[in-house]
Formats: C-alpha cells, sequence, structure tokens
C-alpha cells in the first residue's frame, strides 16, 4: 500500500534495466522494505540490476518480459499482481534507433513502433485492469518531448512515442474514479544508457534528477511530469513552430 | 445498496476505491461476507480513524453508520444495548440526562461503538478507568462464517481480546452491550496550569487519583524548554454548575459546532502559522484557571470545529501517537527533540499518562507515557518518523494503529508482541482472510 507519505511498498518495473526507472525505485527504497519486481529479458544488466537493488535491502524478483511479445504480456504480468498488490508501476522500455537506420531499414522501424507503442499500450491495459480490481496504484509511463510534435531527426521515435502518450494520457482521464493514477513523464533529453550514443545538448537531464521530478508529481497528484524542466518549454516552442521551419531544424 | 467510491482516514491521505455497501442488515451484511471475493469485507464507522485502518481497497466496505439505534438502556443496572453505528456522541446525548456516563471517551465524540470496539480507544482518564474494552460487556460479531455469535469475554477471551482493538480484522461487530458509570452532573471542573519543563509537566500528568479524573497536557516545543497546559478535569458537583443550569445539571449540552473557517492555502501546513498557533497557546493562557464546563467542551475540544481536518490542506496529515514505558523518559525527551527539528515546523502535541494496558492483542494502550502530534502529510516527514517508530520500538512502545498511516510491518512486529497470538486466532476464525483491509496489508497483519 501507498503510505501516508507517498511511499509505495511495492513497484513493478517494466524494462527492468531503465536507468530513469532505477532511479525511480533507489528514490523510493530509503532504508524500507521495498517489493521490487524487474521485468525484463534476461541480460547482465538485468543481474546486475537485481544484485544492486538487493544490497539496499529491496526483495527483488525477475520477470521474463519481453515488450515487443504482446501477446505474452498478460501472462507475464498475472504472477507479479498474485503474490501481493502493485503499488506503483514504471512503463520504462522503449527502444531509441537512429533516425537514418530505421529509414534505411524498415524491420528496424517496425520494432521501434511496436515497441514504444504496442508494447506500451499492451502493458497500460493490463495494469489498467490488474490495478482497478486491487482499487489503487500508480502508472508512471516514461514517454518523451519527441512525441510532442515529431521532428524530421527523430520521427520514427517521435511518433510512436506520441502515440505513447496519447494512450497514457487517454488512460489517465479514463481512470478517474477507480483509484488508479496515471502520471505521464515528459522527458526531455537525458543522459543514460539510451543515450550515450547520443552528444548531450545544454540543459541535458541525468537520471537522478529524472526521477526527482517524477516522485515529486506522483505525490502532488500531477498527470504530467517534464524532466529536464526545460523539456517544457522547449516543447512549446517546437509546438509553435511554422512547419517550414520545424522541417529545416537540424536536430 | 454498493457504489464504488474512494475512501481515506480523517487524516485525508492515500485514497483508495472500495465498493462501498451502505443500508445492509444483518441477512445482508452476512451474505456479503459469504460472498466476499478476494479482496474482502471491512466494517467501516464514521472513518475517524487517522490512517488506513477502515479502508479496504478493491473489496467491499460495510459503512455502518446508519445502524444507528439506541436498543435498550437498563436505567438501574447502568447497561445499554446499542448498534454499532451508534456515535459516543448520540449515546451521551440519550444517557448523561439519565445520570448516566460511558467510563471511558474518546478525543472525538464522532466515532462509532463499533470503531471504538475496533481500536479499543482510550480517553484521558486512562490511568484509572482503562481503555474502552474494559466496559463492553458483549457484542454481537459477524464472523467469516456468516455466523452471529454473542461474545462476552468471560466465556469467549480469545475472540473477545482479538476484536479488542483488532481493527475488524475479526469480523463485523453488530451490537454492543457497554457498562456505564454513574453522574451526578454533565459538567466538569477544570484547572488549567501553565507548566515549563518536562519533568514538571510529567509530575502534573500524574497526579490523577482515580477513574473519573481526566489529565492531558497540550505542549509546546518551539521553545528551548518544553512548555504546556495541563488540564486536570473531575467531574463538578452540583454547587459548582453555572447557576443558569444549576436546576438541570444533568442536560447535556454539546459542542456547538463551528464551520471550519475557508483558510487559505494550506493555512496550518506553514511553519510560520504553526509556531504562531504555539505562540497563542504560550499567551493566551494565565498560570492558573478554574473553570466549570459542560462534559463535551472539555472532553471532545477538536469537535467544535467540524471537518477541522482540513486545515491541513490538500495532501492531508498524519497524527502520529506513540506510548513508551513509564520509565522510559530519555526516551520520550528525545522524541521530543525529533518531533521539535521537524521539517514542516514545530507541532502541536498532546501528552498524557496511561495506566496498564488490558488484554487485547493488538490494543495500543500499555502503562507509560503517550504522545500525539499533528503534521501535515509530506514525503519530507519520512525520516522524522522513521526515528520515531525506532526510538519507540527499541524503548519497548508502540505506535496507535487507529491513527498510524506510515509504520512499516518489521517495526508494527517488534511493537506488537502479542501479533502472532493475533494472527492464529485471526486463522482459526477467518481461515479464507475474509476480513481485509488496508492497513492490514500495509503492516502484513
Amino acid at each position: 500500500m501507498m503510505d501516508a507519505l507517498g511511499r509505495p511498498q511495492s513497484v513493478l518495473l517494466l524494462g527492468g534495466t531503465s536507468d530513469i526507472g532505477l532511479a525511480v525505485v533507489a528514490r523510493y527504497l530509503d532504508g524500507r522494505p521495498l517489493r521490487v519486481v524487474l521485468a525484463a529479458r534476461d541480460s547482465p544488466r538485468l543481474k546486475e540490476a537485481v544484485a544492486q537493488l538487493s544490497s539496499r535491502g529491496a526483495v527483488v524478483e525477475t520477470v521474463e518480459f519481453d515488450a515487443a511479445e504482446p501477446q505474452t504480456h498478460a501472462a507475464a504480468l498475472a504472477p507479479c499482481f498474485a503474490q501481493g498488490d502493485i503499488d506503483l508501476a514504471i512503463v520504462a522500455f522503449g527502444l531509441l534507433p537512429d533516425q537514418r537506420a530505421a529509414m534505411a531499414d524498415q524491420a528496424t522501424a517496425v520494432r521501434t513502433a511496436s515497441v514504444n507503442y504496442t508494447g506500451a499500450v499492451s502493458v497500460g491495459v493490463v495494469l489498467a485492469q490488474a490495478m482497478t480490481a486491487q482499487g489503487h496504484g500508480v502508472i508512471i509511463a516514461l514517454s518523451s518531448v519527441a512525441g510532442e510534435r515529431p521532428r524530421p531527426a527523430n520521427f520514427v521515435y517521435g511518433s510512436a512515442k506520441a502515440g505513447m502518450s496519447a494512450f497514457y494520457d487517454g488512460l489517465a482521464d479514463s481512470l478517474i474514479g477507480t483509484g488508479v493514477r496515471v502520471v505521464v513523464v515528459r522527458a526531455g533529453f537525458v543522459r543514460s544508457r539510451m543515450t550515450a550514443h547520443l552528444s548531450a545538448p545544454p540543459l541535458a537531464g541525468t537520471p537522478e534528477r529524472a526521477a526527482a521530478a517524477i516522485t515529486e508529481a506522483v505525490w502532488r497528484g500531477r498527470a504530467v511530469a517534464w524532466t529536464p524542466g526545460s523539456a517544457r518549454v522547449l516543447a512549446a516552442v517546437i509546438r509553435a513552430l511554422p512547419r517550414r521551419v520545424l522541417r529545416r531544424l537540424p536536430f | 445498496m454498493t457504489t464504488a467510491r474512494p475512501l481515506t482516514g480523517w487524516g485525508r491521505v492515500a485514497p483508495t476505491n472500495a465498493r462501498v455497501l451502505t443500508g445492509a442488515d444483518d441477512t445482508t451484511l452476512a451474505a456479503a461476507v459469504r460472498e466476499a471475493g478476494p479482496r474482502g469485507v471491512l466494517a467501516r464507522g464514521a472513518g475517524r480513524a487517522y490512517g488506513d485502518a477502515a479502508q479496504n481497497s478493491g473489496g467491499v466496505v460495510a459503512d455502518m453508520t446508519h445502524r444507528n439505534r439506541i436498543l435498550h438502556l437498563d436505567e438501574v443496572g447502568g447497561v445499554v444495548h446499542a448498534e454499532a453505528g451508534v456515535t459516543v456522541d448520540a449515546l451521551l446525548r440519550a444517557v448523561v440526562p439519565r445520570g448516566w456516563c460511558l467510563p471511558v471517551v474518546p478525543g472525538s465524540a464522532h466515532v462509532t461503538v463499533g470503531g471504538a470496539i475496533a481500536a479499543d480507544v482510550h480517553g484521558k482518564n486512562h490511568r484509572h478507568g482503562g481503555a474502552f474494552g474494559g466496559h463492553v460487556l458483549a457484542f454481537d460479531l459477524l464472523t467469516a462464517d456468516g455466523q452471529v455469535r454473542q461474545v462476552r469475554p468471560a466465556a469467549e477471551p480469545e475472540i473477545f481480546w482479538a476484536t479488542l482493538g483488532g481493527m475488524g480484522l475479526t469480523g463485523i461487530v453488530l451490537r454492543a452491550a457497554l457498562r456505564l458509570v454513574r453522574l451526578r452532573t454533565a459538567w466538569a471542573t477544570v484547572v488549567q496550569r501553565r507548566i515549563t519543563g518536562l519533568d514538571a509537566l510529567l509530575t502534573g500528568l500524574d497526579t490523577a487519583q482515580g477513574p473519573d479524573e481526566h489529565v492531558v497536557a497540550r505542549i509546546d516545543l518551539s521553545g528551548p524548554r518544553v512548555r504546556g497546559v495541563l488540564s486536570h478535569a473531575r467531574p463538578a458537583a452540583t454547587a459548582d454548575v453555572p447557576p443558569r443550569h444549576r436546576a438541570q445539571p444533568l442536560a447535556y449540552v454539546a459542542s456547538r459546532p463551528l464551520p471550519c473557517p475557508p483558510l487559505p492555502g494550506a493555512l496550518l501546513s506553514k511553519p510560520t502559522t504553526l509556531a504562531a498557533a504555539n505562540g497563542v497557546l504560550r499567551v493566551a493562557a494565565p498560570p492558573v484557571t478554574t473553570r466549570v464546563l459542560p462534559l463535551a467542551a472539555f472532553l471532545f475540544p477538536l469537535d467544535r470545529i467540524v471537518a477541522w481536518n482540513r486545515v491541513y490542506g490538500r495532501h492531508g496529515f498524519v497524527q502520529h501517537q506513540f506510548v513508551v514505558p513509564p520509565d522510559a523518559l530519555d526516551v520520550l525527551g528525545a522524541a521530543l527533540r525529533v518531533l521539535a527539528a521537524g521539517p514542516g515546523g514545530v507541532p502541536l502535541a498532546v501528552l498524557k499518562r496511561l495506566g496498564p494496558g488490558d488484554a487485547g492483542l493488538l490494543s495500543f494502550p500499555m502503562d507509560g507515557w503517550t504522545l500525539a502530534a499533528d503534521m501535515p502529510a509530506a514525503p519530507s516527514l519520512a525520516p522524522l518518523l522513521g526515528r520515531l517508530d525506532d526510538l519507540v520500538a527499541r524503548a519497548g512502545g508502540r505506535v496507535y494503529l487507529a491513527k498510524d498511516s506510515s509504520l512499516s510491518a518489521r517495526h508494527m512486529a517488534r511493537m506488537y508482541p502479542r501479533l502472532p497470538e493475533f494472527r492464529e486466532i485471526r486463522r482459526t476464525l477467518d481461515p479464507q482472510g475474509v476480513f481485509r483491509s488496508d492497513l492490514a496489508r500495509r503492516l502484513s497483519l
């Protein structure tokens, strides 16, 4: 159960090796017993995350989970809820391919769309059902400012994130009155494993700062969290740009 | 009738959704219990527990407040039979004019009889008067098998003392028979003293001589030394009743509720306001005052403000109450220092002396000093409450479950050593776990 100070007792991280996701879990750890379920494909990084969280006192479980296989999602997640309530779930999986590579290789583009959008919709429905049944819960959807208005430099990724943001915004409103809340995170550039191959722009955020903004939004009951704070301004500017300017943007 | 809606406790924190069953008679309740789904059933009274004790997310919550009939008053023997949804206020209005009173009342008259049993509530006379459970003669309990059994402390002590303080997890209390005590007037003689220094306050709190003496101290932690106002009340003699009321000294004068003024932006959650409130407490009280007050005005001071829980703003508040053994004065002092250094300003706190506990397996009261403090809920409170829980658990004390909304299961097990016995009785009475609550989930009861 979420307590009076907004601390969950159990967290489900979908995309169990996400830097931002793990940073959110770390903020909730705080020396108290916390059940953490990491849903991901098996990997050395996953083992590392398990070891690190366990050493900080969390009770960690792992669930074999592939975001690209939506038909397996319901069966994969059912045991997490069967073993006790999930107070907070973080939808943190995602692919960020190089735009040119995605346009050169159809399979890469399709995979990006199916993980970032179809996968996100799939777990969103499963989580909403399970949490509505338990009468409480918070879903954190890690989306991106890239979805606010896809640009030439990232519209494959951006279009999938636009769909994800739209789905979770709608989900948030549809769940009002059920005890379940949704926070849609519109993240700007955050230095993490996913963006390691890119050169960071000025004002880039860190996973820890993103996690702070996310936990604050959960406590405040906000439906949207912007991180870093500049992402909100950037999104407003990009939304306001005329199309002929937008299409000439170098980034 | 069942409607799905979010519920919180009086502290207005951590809402969860439940299907709320209202207007149910015994048969409907028994059916709801027999047909309970995996998320179970829980009775809810007035919703005056501060935390999640009367919430059952995803399950059924049986609202008992409409079951508010007083069934029988034995004016000779001093016994009242009432439904579980009757409030203490309604009982006092009925019995006081006839010269009777409940021997133990909590700090709010709005709690129901069922809630008072579930939390085994205590009053300001616990030192010699004991807790609510000591005056319950019997109750009807709807158990997980859908049967109603009459539970008396002598015949079925295990179920009785698992239910007293059992937070509603043994079944649904339908009706109860309560012992009353004689009353000469509906007034109390209240002596208030301004006292500086913790030792002097504690000495003053220890002066109660009998079960009809109520002692409490409101304390101000903002200065270098603890300051407080010690209130000592005893029943007023007829001669002391104000002349205007002397003809009918037993007429019950209930607190006239004033609506809480609409305060801008969670006024009390601001440290400056709290400091100012503490300042008022300090300046306004002359050294010693003696007044004769209606019972309710002394016993239920906050009932005079409707919905006072709203002053803490949107995020609600926690009322943290703990008790430590009588000799753990260093722990009490340390706890006061922790509270005084809190992130949200210095809270207003209330200190009392409790007497020996009863046989309730999860009952809160035990011999020692109990402190309650209100604080606006915020994530920044976590270190403070964690330190308090550590201190209290190590000293052999405990936190009051009816007020708690932040304790961890680990501390729970240390603070309530009889928890294994409670679990055992629950396993026997309710093997499927029909009766559930958010509190039980949070603390793994």
